[in-house]
């Protein structure tokens, strides 16, 4: 009998998992130092101990949370109105092969645009608080519609004939089994899409301008030559992507443990 | 109640698995279901069970007919546990009485991945019982099942409840049919 040569990769414990995320976050700083120390100039490369000392003295300014809070909003906006309409249009595909052909084209268009030029249009059509909104919903729209259709497609039909014997129908149906089935693609779609809506809806709000916005604030740290600003609003912009990404992962173990416990299990 | 099937046929890509087939099934007892594999056994019961329509013949059966089905291939729901899948048309405590009786009492809150395939079985067979049906199909119901298993809880469950309503069990092995004691057999 030969032994196999192949070795289990070892998994990390989750404390281990949070020291290397510890550890990479410290490497990448350390990185960031050493380069800003070369260069020597705040201009082109600001140290991290200037940018974090600036993102915390903006913290403690109330302009500061009103531009936090108004992108925000407008960002969330866009992404939620797309989620939802994203699903909408995914169900509607789903049982219309129809509805599925008819939107591929323009799903195909919005996707290959630059989003610049999705942006600059925006700019003529509407106005410049409600265009980060607009680009945000654009830009999430044909990521929710692509997951939620794969999702749906890759749900078991076994399960489905299993639940229909048992006259499970309706939104039972739903809730047991398609649900649960297509909730890793929701996600999938909710953590891709919250990245492209933040990218996007952020430069919209710089060339756009748009007013109290992380986006304005840039566009001024780079008219000003402020890099330091520059490299504090982007801070802020990262740190709030993944604080809402961990709040997505919560609220997806949360309704995972309510299928679980209402008659579930 | 009584179930008829009247000259069933059922193709699939141009071959006929099912030929115009007939049966009249009682209010109670229990038909064995044998024959070679590709004779149409799972499609025979997948029809009475409404998932497939023939492509002729008709199926007469009374109106809203609880169907308990232990499928060949299990079919759990994978995000529910052992007594989430049980009580999936039934209550909790008709579920965990059955789980019980098929020696799952320790493993209700498992979850499929991690069952072993014969107590996936019982939960697929606890499922069957525990939803009231008002005729039973067994799909290789033993399959993965030990002798003591199936002697001791699933063959004496099967026996009680044939007293009540139509059992239909499809199994290859002999020693499987003769612990049923009284049954009729067809094969096809």
């Amino acid at each position: 009998m030969t032994n196999s040569t192949m070795r289990d990769r070892k998994r990390l414990s989750p404390t281990a998992r949070v020291l290397v995320s510890v550890l990479s976050v410290a490497a990448w700083l350390g990185i960031w130092h050493y380069f800003s120390a070369k260069v020597g100039q705040e201009l082109l490369l600001p140290s991290p101990r200037a940018v974090f000392e600036r993102f915390f003295e903006l913290c403690g300014q109330k302009e500061f949370w009103l531009q936090t809070f108004g992108s925000l909003e407008r960002i969330l906006t866009g992404f939620a109105l797309a989620f939802l309409v994203g699903c909408v249009l995914s169900v509607l595909m789903h049982l219309s092969e129809f509805v599925k052909e008819f939107m591929r084209p323009f799903l195909t268009v919005v996707k290959a645009t630059p989003v610049p030029s999705f942006i600059i249009l925006a700019l003529v059509w509407m106005k410049s608080d409600k265009m980060p909104v607009f680009i945000a919903f654009l830009m999430v729209l044909p990521a929710v519609c692509a997951n939620l259709s794969e999702g749906l497609a890759n749900v078991d039909s076994r399960l489905v004939e299993m639940a229909k014997v048992y006259r499970v129908r309706g939104a039972k149906l739903v809730g047991a089994v398609y649900i649960p089935s297509v909730m890793p693609y929701m996600l999938a779609a909710a953590r891709t899409g919250l990245g492209l809506a933040w990218k996007a809806g952020v430069a919209a709000e710089v060339i756009g301008r748009t007013r109290d916005s992380i986006g304005l604030m840039l566009y001024e740290s780079k008219l000003y030559l402020e890099t330091v600003d520059l490299f504090a609003y982007t801070v802020t912009v990262v740190l709030l992507s993944c604080a809402i990404e961990l709040v997505l992962a919560g609220a997806a173990k949360l309704a995972a443990r309510m299928e679980v416990t209402s008659g579930g299990n | 109640m009584a179930i008829e099937l009247k000259n069933i046929s059922k193709a699939f890509d141009g071959r006929n698995v099912l030929d115009g087939f007939s049966l009249s099934i009682g209010e109670s007892g229990i038909i064995c279901i044998g024959g070679s594999s590709g004779r149409g056994k799972t499609t025979l019961l997948n029809i009475i069970a409404g998932i497939l329509l023939p492509d002729s013949g008709e199926v007469i059966a009374p109106e809203g007919l609880r169907t308990g089905f232990a499928f060949q291939d299990d079919r759990l729901l994978p995000w529910r546990t052992a007594l989430g899948n049980a009580a999936i048309a039934s209550d909790r405590e008709k579920a965990a009485f059955w789980l019980e009786r098929f020696g799952l009492g320790d493993s209700m809150k498992k979850y499929p991945a991690q069952l072993s395939g014969g107590m996936a079985k019982r939960v697929n067979l606890a499922r069957a019982f525990a939803s009231n049906p008002q005729i039973l199909l067994l799909d290789e119901p033993f399959n993965g099942l030990d002798e003591q298993l199936k002697c001791n809880k699933i063959v004496p469950a099967v026996k009680e409840i044939s007293e009540k309503i139509p059992v239909i069990i499809v199994t290859h092995e002999e020693s499987d049919k003769k612990s049923l004691g009284e049954y009729t057999e067809i094969t096809l």
